[in-house]
């Protein structure tokens, strides 16, 4: 019998991602894909399902479709795209009623996958190089993003704790980058001129956004239980970064940071607190635990931005990468469902 | 569309009829693949049938206009690595450090004089943890060391020190990249354990270099014992440094307690150099004193490496025998000192 996947934030980017990757795998019976509002791309065979974002009929979901396996991918790292209370709705309360869902007598969940950030490590002077997944970060956390994060994986763990049957893995991720995917990082680096703050160069780390999806189909195909931490090699300095892109920086003064960053946010480029820490003591993450378990990265940190700038470059060419089909649920429902549909796995 | 010439492998027929010529799929992984056999693409004459075998991502990468770049080869094994320049993961930059080397070669030749006894002690290879005694407002025996043992030995050494330099503007950076590291158990251990690198460290910490000009080549506390841990988990010899001269570069005549507070620094001095320089060049420039180091033999421990947990009064006998052979050398060398400017 094969896999019956719940993906939680279908219409974001990684929901979206993730549900085509798994569309073609013949392992995977069932793909129900739960968001707010309706997903853009392209979907074959996966059931969109509009929920709020704190998922009260989740239970009845889970039980219904059998679901084995679940994909939170709907946690929100961009604390520029919405207000903090929003954030928490989604990241808190909504982490919270998932797994009461998942967890209710005679639950058929067994295989649980989040998607976290290396945000919850922080990002301190006092902080070793190298983080690894057995750390704690050295203050309690104090950025909304952090916050929430921690709240996660809180539950994360008192959900592992309490369903030991259930392989729960947690993943967590670098700053992002690739062709397609949008973040502060990716935004600051669009500008003309590269934000930095004046006297700091600290060292970043990324992982390519394929990277990421591939991760989690890893996981989801081996089993992994326990914390992985997902980030290409190498770090680099964020001058660096910024000489990659091919852009000059501007500095910003060492003190009173984010009131000087404030014209940014007018701009629509916002640089998040959580990421001001970030451009004066950096951080790095230890990926080798994941790459023991037999996972292999496509790109490295410096690979990730590579492929980045030259997507930016393409784009700034050619016009945006979008592609030319909408997405439009009366015509999903025909591919869905109807019988002039020629279907492989049929 | 026509296709150019007939490969063997039907996914490849596949990709290309479908257009994605560019994505040839050669080692494609299982879960994308459900092309089986090369019976469903051709008919009985060999004419390819367009739309047969092709998975699902097939059909709607059709409906993209831009076909995403697919990523190296994954049998390569190396990734590319884009970088533009040397900064390792510590921060270190080989091209900062010759730079940073060639500025300081004739204060180290000229104005410290620096002398060595027993450099042939310190390992060419393997990692190894540097102790030593730590002095002066601002040390001049970190540079010194660190400058000694590459231009002698052409191997690096990276700096353990308090993560307050990390948190200054400019000097944090600069000091990261000419070698300094926060002084973090982890990054000890992956630099002695894992990259077996030379890796220097006071002991004494802030303390060496705050205390009073009165006070001159009496060892503090070496913290608790920590580096004696480290080397033990990392499987490291201990190579014991005695400086000479450095307490003197830079002296200590008064310390105000209230002003290192408001500041948040460790000790707020005012220096001998200062009443004889100005307090403005006096901050940083030193007095020519004449420096010497002399390397003790390597201490080993006969403990395995990779413990959890390492025993707490092994750990602080071992260190206090390394403050008593320091502080030996000290006093023997001090005893052999005719003039504090000519050694």
């Amino acid at each position: 019998m094969g896999k019956r996947v719940l993906i939680t934030g279908l219409a974001t980017f990684w929901g979206g991602l993730l549900a085509q990757a798994l569309e073609k795998d013949p392992a995977v019976d069932v793909i129900v894909g739960l968001d707010t509002r309706e997903p853009d791309i392209a979907l074959e065979r996966t059931e969109y399902v509009r929920t709020d974002e704190n998922y009260s009929i989740l239970s009845r979901i889970v039980r219904a479709a059998r679901i084995d396996t679940i994909v939170h991918t709907f946690l929100v790292v961009d604390s520029t795209q919405m207000r903090p209370k929003t954030m928490h709705e989604i990241n808190v309360i909504g982490t919270m009623n998932l797994f009461a869902a998942a967890s209710t007598s005679g639950s058929t969940v067994r295989d649980v996958v989040v998607k976290s950030s290396s945000y919850v490590y922080g990002s301190a002077i006092e902080d070793p190089v190298w983080f690894s997944e057995d750390m704690s970060r050295n203050h309690p956390p104090r950025r909304g993003v952090e916050r929430s994060l921690d709240s996660v994986e809180g539950y994360v763990r008192d959900f592992a704790i309490d369903n030991p049957h259930v392989n729960v893995t947690l993943l967590r991720f670098s700053n992002v980058l690739g062709p397609d995917i949008v973040t502060p990082v990716s935004r600051a680096l669009e500008l003309p001129l590269v934000p930095k703050i004046l006297g700091y160069n600290p060292r970043f780390q990324f992982v390519h956004e394929d990277d990421v999806v591939r991760s989690i189909l890893f996981v989801l195909a081996n089993e992994l239980p326990g914390i992985y931490n997902v980030a290409g090699d190498g770090l680099l300095p964020w001058t660096e970064v910024a000489r990659l892109a091919g852009k000059r920086t501007i500095s910003l003064p060492p003190f009173g940071t984010s009131y000087a960053a404030q014209p940014l946010r007018m701009l629509g480029r916002e640089l998040p607190d959580e990421l001001l820490d970030l451009l004066r003591y950096g951080r790095g993450i230890d990926n080798r635990r994941l790459k023991n378990a037999g996972f292999r990265y496509r790109y490295t940190s410096a690979g990730a931005v590579k492929a980045f700038v030259e997507a930016l470059r393409l784009r700034s060419t050619v016009g945006s990468n979008e592609p030319t089909y909408r997405y439009a649920s009366d015509v999903e429902q025909f591919f869905r469902h109807s019988p002039s549909v020629v279907r492989d796995s049929e | 569309m026509p296709i150019a010439h007939r490969s063997e492998r039907p996914g490849t027929i596949a990709a290309m009829a479908n257009g994605d010529a560019g994505d040839d799929r050669e080692n494609p992984e299982p879960a994308a693949t459900v092309v089986e056999s090369p019976e469903i693409l051709t008919t009985s004459d060999g004419d390819l049938i367009p739309d047969a075998g092709l998975t699902a991502d097939q059909r709607h990468t059709a409906l993209v206009p831009m076909p995403r770049q697919d990523a190296s080869d994954l049998d390569d094994g190396e990734l590319t690595d884009p970088r533009l320049s040397d900064v390792d993961e510590w921060g270190r930059s080989e091209r900062m450090r010759a730079i940073s080397r060639r500025v300081y070669e004739p204060l180290y030749k000229h104005w410290f004089r620096a002398e060595w006894e027993g450099l042939e002690k310190i390992p060419t290879e393997g990692g190894a943890l540097l102790v030593s005694n730590h002095a002066a407002a601002i040390p001049s025996d970190a540079p010194v060391i660190m400058h000694g043992i590459e231009t002698e030995l052409r191997r690096p050494v990276y700096g353990l020190a308090d993560h307050l330099f990390k948190s200054l503007p400019v000097v944090g950076v600069m000091w990261s990249r000419v070698g300094g590291v926060v002084a973090h158990p982890d990054n000890a251990y992956r630099l002695l354990r894992e990259q077996k690198q030379l890796v220097l460290v006071f002991p004494e910490g802030s303390k060496g270099p705050a205390k009073h000009y009165n006070q001159r080549y009496r060892l503090r506390r070496f913290g608790r014992g920590g580096f004696v841990e480290i080397a033990m988990r990392a499987g490291v010899p201990v190579i014991p440094i005695a400086v000479v001269g450095a307490e003197e570069s830079m002296p200590i005549v008064y310390k105000n307690n209230s002003i290192a507070k408001a500041l948040g620094i460790p000790y707020f001095p005012i220096t001998a150099n200062q009443l004889v320089f100005g307090p403005v060049l006096g901050a940083v420039a030193y007095f020519p004193a004449k420096i010497k180091l002399r390397v003790l033999d390597p201490i080993t421990f006969d403990v395995p490496p990779d413990q959890e947990r390492y025993s707490k009064s092994r750990i602080m006998d071992e260190s206090e025998r390394i403050r008593e052979k320091i502080q030996e050398a000290l006093y023997d060398m001090l005893r052999d000192r005719r003039s504090v400017w000519f050694g």
